[in-house]
């Protein structure tokens, strides 16, 4: 809301800083001021940005009472809505308050003979500086009351009030046509201002049309009420009206401020537009109400228990009686002292329904006495320190990762339905959103692939072809009665492959991949195996694997199955990886074990064979590490040949070079040896159906 | 090319050097000049050739004639020479090679790729090592949340806006449940103040990093997912001027001790007295620069002294669970703190669109590297 210093000042003649001191001093306090503006009317306009639980000082009064408390300088009464006699007798308009829960007072005045015209002199002033639009004197008149005070007000065209007013819940299905012109049909959970035979407005938050003062009024009836908030701020939200009124309901009016802003908003019709007063001020109050509003009973407050919770200020002195008595008092608390036990029983102004407790004291203390004049200090601990058990295992997945070339990216927690249900595990379930951001992110992701699937295709779509990266996030599984949730690595690769000796350019991806998960694992102890079961329906068929830590599957990884490529639109091929990344994060990292090098020179050996499509590496490498030569160091595939035209290397089979190395710890090897266990190879390859090439 | 073998008067090292060293040089100078296949044979013929080669000629006239004591030193010379020689043609490679045998040392090295560390991620790790150094232990706590835990413990009353499915990403189907059993994505990292009270007695100081959701459309400062560091410090006798010097000591750890902090009350309902904390802004060293919007102060931090409805939430819960009430709150006070990791990121390396965070952009990531 918008502040004028020129209207603040009225009511602090003894205000002895400028409008940027003020702004300041306001701002360190809590009423903030974001922005500063030239006003037409003079001074300053402040763009004021004040927190839900202060309603009490959004308005000028309000902003002025804080001014008031800061710099200890007297405020003056608003004489404006000091009590008016009535110029003409008459009889109070009858009021009837029958939702006595929801209403807590109202006050109806009748002014009788007026002449609806445009605002003028001050009003219009002000308006024109706080761009407050005018509609005329009478609709102005409420308009200025809660500018000034807070307080809303609403003026109805007396004449189209059939019989007296009623505050009641509406009738379900009930419409009113409100000021703004739309018809609304309300709930039975909407307060309305009503009277006999109709509803006249939504109460706390707008106006009927029908009831609204027009140029051709001739008797207002001037309405000031207190309304329960919550009930406001439902039907604020269920009718999608915010307006100045419910903004100010919905978090806590002055339930004691009624009759003077009634009499602030009369004063200034019949100033504008002529008419008389007739007959008294309605007031109606609900006790029961008013008991927990303006009635509320005294609260306790101790010195000790100010200084215990607030500590050193900068002057050494700390925060004294006195101090406390002053501020509270400016701010409208009455406190009677108790001083033998050091307390006060304070009573609460009736504009602070934030103020409650104990402690909500002590912060008004320290929010007036100014929260920079606190000291520094540090709090001395003897607690322990309690490191996160799976602290090193985390860093070391990121520190891998990236250490062989991969970015972490982080997406979002999100997928479409489509998305968990080919990306996640039809057994672990998948939970769904009750108010999605949008269709696409309608289920929490039960994987990470899926986001990691969505990175790479925001990269390839932009022209970025060679994309490494991974993401260690949480992955949700369960249902909406229980979710479990997990920490999920995904690791993605598109672009940059180049064949190589061993894997041809179609391949060369997938052994990238299955090169991380392996770097990856090799930080874990732990045998890791590999094998090609059970995969997901993500992974295209015959293009995938899956990786297993002692004999348990902890990641699946493979290209992306042309499907979900082609709803990506994505051109070139992706590899993705899926890992259980919680089972990592509490598996015991290997601990390196420092071995002796030997001094003797080491022999390589070759061999060339040629093998049936059916013969796996594994089945060769296990079939030489059988040979159980201690010697034997090494053992590598170093080259793959296929020949498409099966001339070279007959079509189901390849040739493969094997390099092994042999060495010993404590000795130079002979020839005889080496040829010894040439032997032995070549009969165990040929053993396993290898054909040895020239 | 020379031909000629010098005359060895004697094989006295004095005389070896003097002979290898002219060898030596006679070799480099040679080697200067073999720019084409043809010269590259010519001298391969010169030095090592079967029949006119020196090396051959030096050998059979200095290592057959010299005396048994000089042999050895006159070998080692010798190979040193034949290593040379040889070095000199192999050096030679094939004639493209030759062509270029200067290198362009304004080309570019081999491009290495490194993995980035996401600058989020980071900025986090630093936070919270700053606390952590300070004494904090680092607490964790998940991101489907129960209202219990969420609001209700936190002080948040029942019909408080930030529990509205506007503000507040929920888990279908919750309805028929109590609503403080009621699953949502939490908004903030402070549910996991009240689980680590509910686990451990105080005095504690903990500092929670993590991924926090709200229901918010994106846009350049907005995103439906971002990321919050918080901490909680609670015993007997913490103040509010605890408080301050605590953050005021972390963000001069962060930003560097230049950096000066101020506190303005705010309105949390978790905490009382709570604030929202400036720091003299980092670019400009708080004169006023478009950055800090000419204030000279940019807003960072929000916290405040832990509301005693917290801990009476946290009491009443620690006896539902049989664990004493050990949260006397009028023994017991403490502070917590919570900042947007997102922003402070932003902020720190001048990113524009809180989405790129969120984007795997590789040429937004390679930034970082």
């Amino acid at each position: 809301m918008n502040i004028l210093t020129k209207w603040l000042r009225s009511y602090l003649p003894e205000l002895p800083v400028d409008d940027r001191q003020l702004a300041e001093d306001l701002t360190l306090r809590g009423i903030a001021v974001e922005g500063e503006f030239e006003a037409s009317c003079g001074g300053k306009l402040y763009e004021m940005d004040i927190t839900t639980n202060r309603v009490d000082a959004m308005n000028h009064y309000g902003v002025a009472r804080e001014a008031a408390a800061i710099y200890g300088v007297p405020l003056k009464p608003l004489a404006a809505a000091d009590p008016i006699a009535e110029t003409q007798p008459g009889a109070g308009f009858p009021v009837r308050i029958e939702a006595d829960d929801l209403c807590g007072r109202f006050t109806a005045r009748i002014i009788r003979g007026v002449t609806v015209r445009p605002s003028t002199g001050l009003i219009a002033e002000y308006f024109t500086a706080l761009s407050q639009k005018p509609i005329s004197a009478p609709v102005d008149a409420t308009n200025f009351g809660w500018l000034a005070m807070g307080q809303p007000t609403h003026a109805f065209d007396l004449d189209k009030i059939e019989g007296g007013i009623v505050v009641r819940r509406a009738r379900a299905g009930e419409k009113l046509q409100l000021l703004d012109g739309t018809e609304r049909t309300l709930v039975a959970d909407d307060l309305v201002i009503a009277d006999e035979k109709k509803a006249l407005g939504l109460a706390g938050v707008m106006g009927g049309w029908d009831s609204r003062v027009t140029d051709e009024t001739r008797n207002i009836l001037v309405e000031a009420a207190w309304f329960d908030p919550a009930t406001i701020r439902a039907s604020s939200r269920r009718h999608l009206l915010h307006t100045d009124a419910s903004h100010r309901f919905e978090r806590g009016a002055d339930f004691a401020i009624a009759p003077a802003a009634n009499n602030l908003v009369t004063r200034l019709i019949i100033e504008q537009c002529g008419g008389d007063v007739t007959g008294p001020l309605v007031d109606v109050i609900i006790p029961a109400l008013a008991a927990k509003t303006a009635a509320r009973l005294p609260i306790k407050l101790s010195v000790t228990e100010v200084q215990r919770h607030l500590g050193t200020t900068l002057d050494g002195e700390g925060i004294s009686a006195e101090i406390i008595e002053r501020f509270l008092s400016a701010l409208g608390c009455v406190l009677s002292r108790d001083a033998a036990a050091n307390t006060w029983n304070v009573t609460l102004p009736s504009w602070r329904l934030d103020l409650e407790r104990e402690i909500d004291l002590v912060e008004e203390v320290a929010r007036v006495y100014g929260y920079n004049k606190f000291a520094d200090t540090l709090p001395t601990f003897t607690g322990t320190v309690i490191e996160l058990p799976h602290s090193s295992q985390e860093s070391i997945i990121r520190e891998t990762l990236r250490g062989i070339g991969f970015s972490e990216a982080i997406s979002s927690t999100f997928v479409a339905e489509h998305e968990a249900t080919a990306f996640g595990d039809a057994q672990s379930g998948v939970v769904a959103m009750g108010n999605p951001l949008s269709e696409e992110a309608g289920m929490l992701r039960p994987a990470l692939t899926p986001g990691m699937a969505t990175m790479l295709a925001h990269n390839l779509h932009r022209d970025v072809a060679d994309v490494r990266l991974f993401e260690l996030g949480t992955v949700f599984t369960g249902s909406t009665t229980q979710v479990q949730e997990a920490t999920g690595l995904a690791i993605g690769i598109t672009g940059a492959s180049a064949a190589t000796s061993l894997h041809s350019a179609n391949d060369v991806l997938f052994y990238e991949m299955k090169g991380a998960i392996e770097t990856l694992l090799a930080k874990f102890s732990g045998t890791v195996t590999f094998d090609a079961a059970d995969l997901p329906t993500w992974i295209e068929p015959g293009r995938g694997a899956r990786a297993l830590l002692d004999g348990a599957p902890i990641a699946w990884f493979g290209e992306l199955a042309s499907a979900e490529a082609q709803r990506r639109k994505l051109r070139q091929t992706c590899v993705l990886a899926e890992v259980k990344a919680a089972i990592l994060l509490t598996a015991k990292l290997r601990q390196p074990v420092s071995r002796d090098l030997s001094r003797f020179q080491a022999v390589q050996r070759d061999f060339s064979f040629v093998f049936a499509d059916t013969v796996h590496w594994q089945q060769i490498a296990s079939a030489l590490n059988g040979l159980n030569i201690p010697e034997l160091q090494r053992i590598a595939p170093v080259e793959i040949f296929r020949d498409p035209k099966g001339k070279a290397v007959a079509a189901g089979s390849y040739s493969l070079l094997t390099r092994v190395v042999f060495q010993s710890i404590d000795r130079t090897l002979t020839e005889e040896e080496i040829a010894t266990w040439h032997e032995r190879i070549v009969t165990a390859l040929t053993t396993l159906g290898g054909t040895q090439r020239a | 090319m020379s031909t000629a073998i010098p005359e060895l008067s004697t094989f006295d090292e004095q005389d070896l050097d003097r002979a290898f060293a002219a060898l030596t040089a006679e070799v480099r100078e040679q080697a200067k000049s073999l720019r084409s296949d043809e010269a590259i044979e010519a001298f391969r013929l010169n030095w090592l050739g079967r029949k006119q080669g020196r090396l051959g000629q030096i050998s059979a006239a200095w290592l057959k004639s010299a005396p048994v004591e000089a042999k050895k030193s006159l070998g080692i010379r010798f190979n040193a020479l034949k290593a040379l020689v040889e070095e000199q043609r192999a050096a030679t490679g094939d004639a493209d090679a030759r062509t270029a045998s200067t290198l362009d040392v304004t080309l570019p090295g081999t491009a290495h790729r490194i993995g980035v560390e996401h600058p989020l991620i980071s900025t986090m790790a630093e936070i919270v090592s700053v606390f952590q150094r300070m004494g904090y232990s680092v607490g964790l706590g998940p991101e489907v949340e129960t209202d219990f835990y969420n609001f209700e413990s936190l002080n948040f009353p029942p019909n408080h806006p930030a529990r509205d499915t506007q503000d507040t990403l929920v888990v279908a189907g919750q309805d028929a449940k109590p609503l403080r059993d009621r699953l949502l994505m939490r908004t903030h990292t402070s549910p996991v103040q009240i689980r680590t009270m509910l686990e451990q007695a105080p005095p504690l100081r903990i500092v929670i990093p993590g991924k926090v959701h709200r229901n918010d459309a994106a846009d350049a400062t907005h995103s439906p997912v971002f990321h919050q560091v918080e901490g909680l410090c609670v015993g007997t006798d913490i103040t509010f001027s605890d408080l301050k010097g605590t953050l005021d000591h972390a963000m001069k750890a962060f930003f560097g001790s230049a950096v000066k902090t101020r506190f303005f009350p705010s309105f949390f309902p978790f905490t009382e007295p709570s604030a929202d904390v400036q720091i003299s802004c980092i670019f400009c060293g708080g004169k006023g620069c478009r950055k800090c919007k000419h204030s000279g102060w940019i807003e960072l931090l929000g916290c405040g002294m832990v509301d005693p409805a917290v801990f009476e939430a946290v009491n009443q819960r620690r006896i539902e669970l049989g664990r004493d009430p050990v949260y006397d709150t009028k023994k017991i006070s403490g502070f917590a703190f919570g900042m947007g990791v997102d922003r402070i990121t932003m902020m720190k390396y001048g990113i524009s669109d809180i989405g790129l965070l969120y984007s795997g952009d590789m040429r937004f990531l390679e930034q970082f590297a």
